[in-house]
């Protein structure tokens, strides 16, 4: 592997810097530091995590404390594409179930896997806050209510 | 569908919305439709004090679950001493399933919402407020930034507000997944860049709050009603709720299978009966009502006796549950209880912070016992463990409300539908039954 791949890019770096104005202490700059370096790469190398941990001024254990706390960072490889499926209790109700055995057969994983050809993962998510339109899933950055199982297939596709 | 003639006096949260254009409110329509007008009045004719006081006395209330007076919990902020910085938190971290009010309010009237965290701003002497967004609402997380630009542009934010004196700035910060993050110690731990551990109180984040200097944190909702408050007067706000202690209207809704799903500006005090038959236009065809939820994912369960209570803090505590968010939520009669009340687990126990010890191990225990339920395993003394382990992480127990919302549900569910419990445990199961025989038999020594 490239060994730049590893280091923060300058690109990264100002963006990190500028979030610190916002802020009393640098700290709170170490959630959306893990994002944008996230956007970027996918997911957080423990290569990458020793760089955020240096510009935050803060230990690799602190970080880590945090970067295995929240759900929406990644310790480890994802595919191209997230599929977040909400398996909370009104998409339950509304048959979420079929819409997971649906991407589980279609793609040939099970929840918290990525695919051989690391085009999806899918991993699961509380509630998106859409129950009025439930089932729902996001891709990305992509909220899709009201999904049914036919349209999955359609929907993937969208996804190269 | 049914049509809602919406009025500033009668829907003071959601009349600039148009059902039929759905797009977002940004300034321009805002500022035709009264908006800002609130700030400008306060910041020419009033002091902090005096907003304070008005708040008090609309008797607004906490709409992140709690219900507690918003106009109260701005008055304990200590007194300002020289330029010790004060904040402000709006909690917008919704994550509760259910519940999905302020994905509305963030979404299509981000100005509104900006309004209130403003003159809320005012109020208790803060110079930065924070917006504590989830992290998976990426419409809204975009709509307020661009709301924030222009706010700005207009001189809404920043220094010398319209001219007085009044410096105030707001921070989109948005969070990582974590539903803990909504519980408000919890909050500002995350925000400093912590594990969202709740903290333990007192002390009260109004002394010690973020980065230890007095914060107070509000709902989306409870700033979003500030500002028709302020143009209306506590009078006219009080005056809007039917027949209820609590005042204004409320947003509340009701999702499942019913015809048609969804979420409205109501009175506080208005009947679930109402709510259900009326807005929700009742069950889809060939489903019948079995059991609903008035507020969220942590609250106990109701049945159709229940249906004709008001829905408001005070009512639904006397029927035996907690309003909550007040988004409600049916439960129809194809659906089993026990594995509705393990899904809900599975969730609560997913998201425990792991801080204390009875809600990190009772919550995957609970799971566990529930899922020897469903695929009719469980035995007799199953049935009792998961009554003591209701009991364990009853109130008063742990650090935080989790443990207790978590098993409210639960205990609901087994007083309600004990049959449905009753009639997964294994009879036959031998090692269980020799068991009962061998406690007998030491017994009896
Ligand atoms: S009750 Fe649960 S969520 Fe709350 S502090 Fe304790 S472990 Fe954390
Ligand atoms: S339960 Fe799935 S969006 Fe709310």
């Amino acid at each position: 592997m490239n060994i730049l791949h590893n280091k923060l890019n300058h690109i990264e770096l100002r963006a990190i810097q500028s979030e610190k104005k916002h802020y009393e202490d640098v700290k709170a700059v170490s959630i959306e530091a893990l994002k944008i370096v996230q956007r970027s790469r996918g997911w957080i190398s423990d290569e990458l995590m020793r760089e955020i941990a240096e510009v935050l001024c803060i230990s690799v254990s602190q970080l880590e404390e945090i970067a295995t706390f929240y759900s929406q960072i990644y310790r480890k490889p994802v595919g191209r594409h997230v599929i977040k499926f909400c398996d909370s209790v009104v998409c339950y109700m509304l048959g979420c179930e079929h819409i997971q055995s649906t991407l589980e057969t279609i793609l040939n994983i099970k929840i918290g896997q990525t695919t051989v050809n690391n085009r999806f993962t899918i991993l699961p998510i509380s509630c998106l806050g859409n129950c009025d339109k439930a089932p729902v899933i996001m891709i990305n950055d992509a909220t899709y209510s009201n999904v049914n199982t036919i349209d999955i297939p359609i929907l993937l596709e969208k996804y190269k | 569908m049914i049509t809602i003639l919406r009025k500033p006096e009668t829907h003071p949260l959601t009349w600039r919305l148009d059902d039929v254009h759905k797009s977002p409110i940004w300034i321009s329509e805002y500022c035709k439709k009264n908006g800002y007008s609130a700030l400008k009045s306060i910041l020419k004719d009033m002091n902090p004090k005096d907003v304070i006081n008005l708040i008090i006395d609309s008797e607004l209330k906490g709409r992140g679950g709690a219900g507690f007076s918003t106009g109260l919990k701005w008055s304990l902020m200590p007194k300002k001493i020289n330029n010790q910085p004060r904040y402000l938190l709006c909690n917008a971290d919704e994550m509760e399933p259910g519940t999905y009010k302020d994905r509305l309010l963030l979404e299509k009237i981000p100005h509104q919402l900006l309004e209130g965290i403003i003159i809320a701003g005012f109020a208790i002497e803060a110079s930065i407020a924070y917006i504590f967004l989830r992290g998976e609402y990426i419409n809204a997380a975009q709509n307020i930034k661009r709301a924030l630009t222009e706010a700005k542009n207009m001189g809404y934010l920043g220094k010398n507000i319209l001219g007085t004196n009044f410096n105030f700035n707001i921070i989109l910060h948005t969070g990582a997944g974590r539903y803990i993050c909504g519980e408000e110690t919890a909050l500002i731990n995350s925000l400093e860049g912590n594990r969202a551990n709740p903290r333990i109180k007192p002390p009260f984040p109004a002394t010690v709050g973020l980065w230890g200097k007095p914060t107070c944190v509000n709902n989306v909702e409870t700033l979003s009603n500030v500002p028709a408050i302020v143009l209306y007067g506590a009078h006219w706000y009080k005056s809007i709720s039917c027949c209820s202690n609590d005042r204004g209207t409320k947003l509340m809704g009701f999702s499942g299978r019913v015809n048609n799903p969804g979420i409205w500006e109501v009175p506080f005090g208005i009947s679930a009966r109402e709510l259900l038959e009326d807005y929700a236009q009742g069950m889809q065809a060939g489903f019948q009502l079995k059991a609903w939820q008035p507020g969220g994912a942590g609250t106990d369960f109701l049945t159709v006796r229940d249906l004709d209570v008001k829905m408001d803090f005070q009512n639904i505590t006397k029927a035996g549950s907690r309003f909550g968010t007040g988004m409600a939520m049916v439960v129809d009669h194809t659906i089993n209880m026990v594995s509705l009340v393990l899904n809900l687990e599975r969730f609560f126990s997913r998201e425990s912070c792991g801080l204390c010890t009875p809600c990190r191990e009772g919550l995957p225990w609970i799971v566990k016992l529930l899922t020897s339920f469903k695929n009719g395993s469980a035995t007799m003394s199953d049935f009792n463990i998961l009554e003591d382990l209701c009991f364990q992480l009853g109130p008063g127990k742990t650090l935080c409300a989790h443990a207790p919302g978590a098993i409210g549900p639960l205990n609901s569910a087994m007083k309600l539908f004990r049959s449905e419990f009753k009639s997964c445990i294994n009879t036959n199961d031998k090692i269980n039954n020799m068991n009962l025989k061998k406690n007998t038999f030491e017994l009896n020594l």
